[in-house]
């Protein structure tokens, strides 16, 4: 950042209409926090859906859970897991001024999320090939190709699947685009320990997202999975 | 919150701590894994969720720098979670108690 500062003591990073930096960066704070607000209740309809239809159908839900792949489901989980690590890690490098790391961490989490992407692109490829896509070819098979208990009402649970994971995804394709963004602005050194507030509200968005996973993974593959009898 | 110094800059927390979130975010995603496999009955479901809400609270107050917040980024925080609870609560306690009436509507 180019610095006409006439006073010492007010940063040229603050906007005329901030006291200070201090100020600047809480609002802007403020701003994401409501926004992620948004997204909670966003994905919570979506997750208000997922229990009152595994209420009605807990043994359509327990049988179609159990298509689901769990060891799969618990690696991307730990690539989600890493992915947060770097961004925490790329937004302490910001704040400490290490410019270079900002860049190597970003690149890190842009690597791990796109990994979790492609995982997640194995898995809708594998129950497209299982027909296991609500819609007129659907059909829900256990391991032993016998048709899934209470099959009439399995579809729900893979409608939920395809839209939770799908909404996900989405957020997830949205916050490469703008880490691809970041990285651009941190190899021109854009941000400083003053001021970096992009890379730590876009590290706020990226555990958010990554906390929204924390829940599917056990809604959406672990629940059921001891065959237990509902 | 009050930071007087002129420095804006968050407060940057050492590097072992976030290693020590990761690692128990890390052990808690297997030890979730390995428990599915054992029938609990109807307490599956409690046990997956406590640890999925264990995780999210430890990624929420350290990752997203929470613990370190305003009281003001703390509130919303905190409004979130409430209005999340009154939309899963106040339904599923309607969905529960429902088939508990013998009325029409249920």
């Amino acid at each position: 950042m180019a610095s006409h500062a006439v006073d010492p003591h007010v940063s040229s990073t603050v906007q005329h209409h901030f006291e200070n930096a201090e100020q600047q960066k809480d609002a802007s704070t403020v701003g994401m926090w409501v926004f992620l607000l948004t997204e909670v209740m966003f994905f919570g309809g979506l997750f208000l859906a997922y229990f009152v239809y595994r209420q009605a159908y807990p043994a359509a839900f327990a049988a179609a859970s159990n298509n689901t792949n769990l060891i799969i489901g618990a690696a991307n989980t730990t690539v989600l897991i890493c992915s947060s690590l770097t961004m925490a890690l790329a937004v302490r490098s910001a704040a400490i001024g290490k410019s270079n790391l900002i860049v190597l961490f970003l690149v890190l989490t842009l690597v791990l999320g796109g990994t979790f992407l492609g995982v997640k692109a194995y898995e809708y490829h594998d129950k497209y090939v299982r027909h296991e896509i609500p819609g007129h070819h659907f059909d829900c098979r256990d391991e032993a190709g016998k048709a899934c208990t209470d099959a009439a009402h399995t579809p729900l649970f893979f409608a939920l699947y395809f839209g939770m994971t799908g909404l996900h995804a989405t957020h997830m394709v949205v916050g490469v685009g703008i880490i691809l963004f970041l990285i651009g602005q941190a190899r021109k050194g854009a941000y400083s320990p003053e001021w970096h507030t992009p890379v730590e509200l876009f590290g706020l968005y990226w555990h958010f997202v990554d906390i929204v996973w924390i829940f599917l993974f056990p809604l959406l593959y672990l629940i059921d999975r001891s065959g237990a009898p509902k | 919150m009050a930071n007087h110094s002129g420095h804006a800059g968050p407060h940057v927390v050492p590097k072992l701590l976030y290693f020590a979130v990761f690692l128990a975010l890390i052990v808690l995603t297997w030890v979730t894994t390995g428990v599915s496999t054992v029938d609990l009955g109807r307490w599956n479901i409690f046990v997956a969720l406590a640890i999925a809400i264990v995780k999210a609270s430890l990624v929420v107050l350290f990752f997203m720098h929470v613990w370190y917040s305003t009281r003001l980024t703390k509130m919303i925080v905190a409004a979130s979670i409430f209005w999340l609870i009154l939309l899963l609560f106040l339904t599923m306690a309607d969905i529960w108690t429902r088939q508990m009436m013998g009325v029409p509507g249920r």
